[in-house]
């Protein structure tokens, strides 16, 4: 690392440089098995019972976009951090960082939809913190939620537990969030009905385990770096090959619009309502029909399944029937001149 | 995943026929130069290069506009970002692309400001919106974004923005595939040609290099369908020894061009040389602001040293955009240069010939 280096903001993508970040300098300074197994949350193990520990930063830019604001991302993105680890969420902390002039308004409001996000979810935010900060040193507020969560016995949900011939299922349809957050931005002068999918997911995922068990073998959210990345990432850490097919893949047609013309890859947009999850294909139906019935997965679909090779590499089947490799994301995505 | 306005032009069984028609007629060994960066990104998302047998090559040709700006223009970007009370408003492709020493996303970290527009005429809202500040929009792309930029020079002139200029940058392609065939060691055998930039120029601006070389050309739209019938279109001629020009994207490109456009382009810039990264200059082949505009044109408005740049040592993005190697042939593809750490500028640009090649290429997806 040259001493000149700075941080950038693709540090904070999501992708591989963001990765590069998380091995080169925070695994090796906090070294311990627990963090090491990258999941969305640790797992601790407390006198017989296994609890989901997990911490998650927001700041947004716009903080109010179509379908949510930052509140809705603070409370939902760590119910489905947790969620993610098989975990039932046991309470929540949250944390501001206030910019001084932010209007109490919009604070008002922000505070108005994370109670109501924590009543929906069913959990309880019981800790907090709030610091001000001069003008300039924050951006209007950014938020800090961590969670707890109980994971009952024999759940065994991680990255690693991917194994060939399992389903891969998506819950609903892709890059909504990442679509309207680009859409409420200052200077995109697009109209669009598109609407953020946050959403909590844990009782959507107890009803999976309920339903499959043991054969619910990964479950992620595909949030920053999107689907393409998450994928990757469980390809990786299970040493399987990911195959999936790209006219199974649920996409409004107004999302697909959008990246057409941005020339984004909706796979690298980021979902805030979603998972994906590989499930062994004995209990494959009977998982599909758990998540069809909640109101967060009726658009859900098997979108492809995990092999033995390649190993470590994620490939898409075309819709014309072409193949491609699907990467990492590698930097975030910026729209394209022509 | 699709859109309802293009699935027809995504339809498998169209796909297939066209492939199957591409096996059936292919014989010799045929090499296709896409000149345009959307092309070659719409070739490897689809995995079309899986779908052509061995006979037919595609490369990718110097039609990233990213990946020709000269590393003295990004240098120059750069410079300007450094000056007090200026904002540099730029396409997002541009931020990641190495200077000598920099980039402007690096400048951005350290306090520069430099914000991502959509249009050029995001950049004069913008120019309005701040008054004490000097807005200096860099004017990249082809005959494809350069008259929405001629069109931005026009408006700030009509709202009398004092406060608005443009580095020009803007690069035209007949010149180039000019200067690609003129070259001796040619290893084109046909050309793919821009659909977008022919909208405004039409089938007629490549005539005189038609005339010159007499190799296949075939403009296409930048679906799969299009793209299968343009190459279905390139090995007919080239078997037959037939060549033309053929206009295979009738729906958006007509003989002549887009008039309208052409005349907003004519009215502020006028055609000079221009220096392409990996290639050298060009003669003609650039596009500089007119007298009766230079208000409006940040060279003149803020006179810069523009001292010729070297290319990063080992770096073959000059020889990838001729055709002259592919990415894996070069020595830093992988290794030291890949998409969160460019080295060279096919690398950066998601249209870049390197970077589409490092996210979508894999021998073994037969991609």
């Amino acid at each position: 690392m040259d001493p000149a280096d700075k941080i950038l903001l693709d540090h904070g993508s999501g992708g591989r440089i963001a990765h590069r970040l998380l091995r080169d300098l925070l695994l090796p300074a906090f070294d311990n098995p627990a963090l090491a197994e990258l999941n969305d949350g640790a797992i601790l193990e407390v006198e017989g019972s296994r609890l989901a520990f997990s911490t998650d930063s927001y700041t947004v830019d716009p903080i109010f976009f179509p379908g949510g604001d930052i509140g809705d991302l603070a409370v939902n993105g760590t119910v489905n951090d947790l969620a993610m680890c098989g975990a039932r969420p046991l309470a929540l902390s949250a944390a501001f960082i206030l910019e001084e002039g932010f209007p109490l308004e919009d604070f008002r409001r922000i505070l108005g939809t994370m109670a109501r996000a924590a009543r929906e979810a069913g959990v309880a935010i019981v800790t907090g913190d709030t610091k001000v900060v001069p003008r300039g040193a924050a951006d209007r507020v950014f938020i800090n939620t961590s969670g707890i969560g109980l994971i009952p016995p024999g759940v065994r949900v991680a990255s690693h537990r991917a194994r060939p011939g399992d389903r891969i299922l998506l819950s609903g349809s892709l890059a909504d969030h990442g679509v309207s957050v680009l859409a409420g931005r200052e200077g995109l002068a697009f109209q669009t009905t598109v609407q953020s999918d946050t959403a909590p997911l844990h009782r959507m995922v107890a009803a999976m385990l309920a339903a499959g068990g043991e054969a619910v073998h990964v479950l992620r959210d595909p949030t920053r770096g999107g689907l393409g990345t998450a994928l990757n990432e469980i390809a990786e850490s299970s040493g399987v090959g990911v195959l999936i097919h790209e006219e199974t893949i649920p996409l409004k047609p107004e999302v697909a619009g959008l990246c057409e013309l941005l020339g984004f890859d909706p796979l690298y947009l980021a979902n805030e309502g979603k998972l994906v999850a590989f499930v062994h294909p004995e209990a494959a139906e009977a998982v599909l029909a758990a998540v069809r019935a909640d109101p967060a997965g009726r658009d859900a679909a098997w979108i492809g399944e995990a092999l033995a090779a390649p190993a470590g590499r994620v490939v898409m089947q075309t819709r014309i029937g072409g193949r491609r490799i699907v990467d990492m994301l590698s930097g975030e995505q910026f729209p394209r001149i022509c | 995943m699709a859109t309802r306005h293009s699935a027809e032009y995504r339809d498998r069984h169209l796909v297939q026929e066209l492939s199957s028609r591409i096996r059936r007629l292919s014989r010799r060994p045929l090499r296709i130069m896409e000149v345009c960066g959307t092309h070659t990104v719409s070739i490897f998302r689809h995995g079309i290069r899986s779908l052509l047998p061995e006979t037919i090559t595609l490369l990718s040709g110097p039609g990233c506009p990213v990946c020709v700006t000269d590393t003295a223009e990004i240098d120059a970007a750069i410079e300007l970002a450094r000056r007090p009370g200026v904002v540099i408003a730029t396409f997002g492709d541009l931020l990641r692309v190495p200077g000598s020493r920099s980039s402007l996303e690096r400048e951005r970290a350290a306090g520069c400001e430099v914000r991502i527009v959509y249009s050029a005429l995001d950049a004069v809202a913008l120019a309005r919106q701040t008054p004490g500040r000097e807005v200096v929009f860099l004017g990249i792309g082809f005959e494809t974004t350069a008259p929405t930029v001629a069109a931005a020079v026009l408006a700030a002139r009509q709202a009398g923005l004092g406060n608005f200029s443009v580095l020009c940058l803007h690069k035209t392609v007949p010149p180039a595939l000019a200067a690609l065939t003129a070259a001796g060691d040619l290893r084109i055998d046909a050309f793919l040609l821009p659909g977008h930039v022919s909208v405004v120029i039409g089938r007629r601006a490549y005539l005189p290099f038609f005339e010159r070389t007499r190799l296949p050309c075939a403009i296409a739209g930048f679906e799969p369908v299009d793209i299968l019938q343009a190459v279905a279109a390139l090995v007919a001629q080239a078997e037959t020894e037939r060549p033309q020009v053929e206009n295979v994207y009738r729906r958006a490109v007509a003989e002549e061009g887009n008039p309208a456009a052409q005349r907003v382009l004519a009215a502020v810039f006028e055609p000079a040389d221009a220096r392409w990264r990996g290639i050298g200059v060009i003669p003609a082949s650039g596009l500089e602001i007119r007298e009766a505009y230079a208000a409006f044109d940040a060279s003149r408005r803020f006179p810069l040293e523009l001292a010729p740049a070297p290319e990063p040592r080992g770096c073959s993005c000059g020889e990838i955009l001729t055709a002259r190697k592919t990415p894996p042939e070069c020595p830093l593809y992988g290794i030291r240069c890949t998409p969160s750490d460019p080295v060279g500028p096919c690398m950066v640009s998601s249209e870049g010939t390197c970077a589409a090649y490092f996210r979508y290429h894999d021998a073994s997806a037969g991609g």
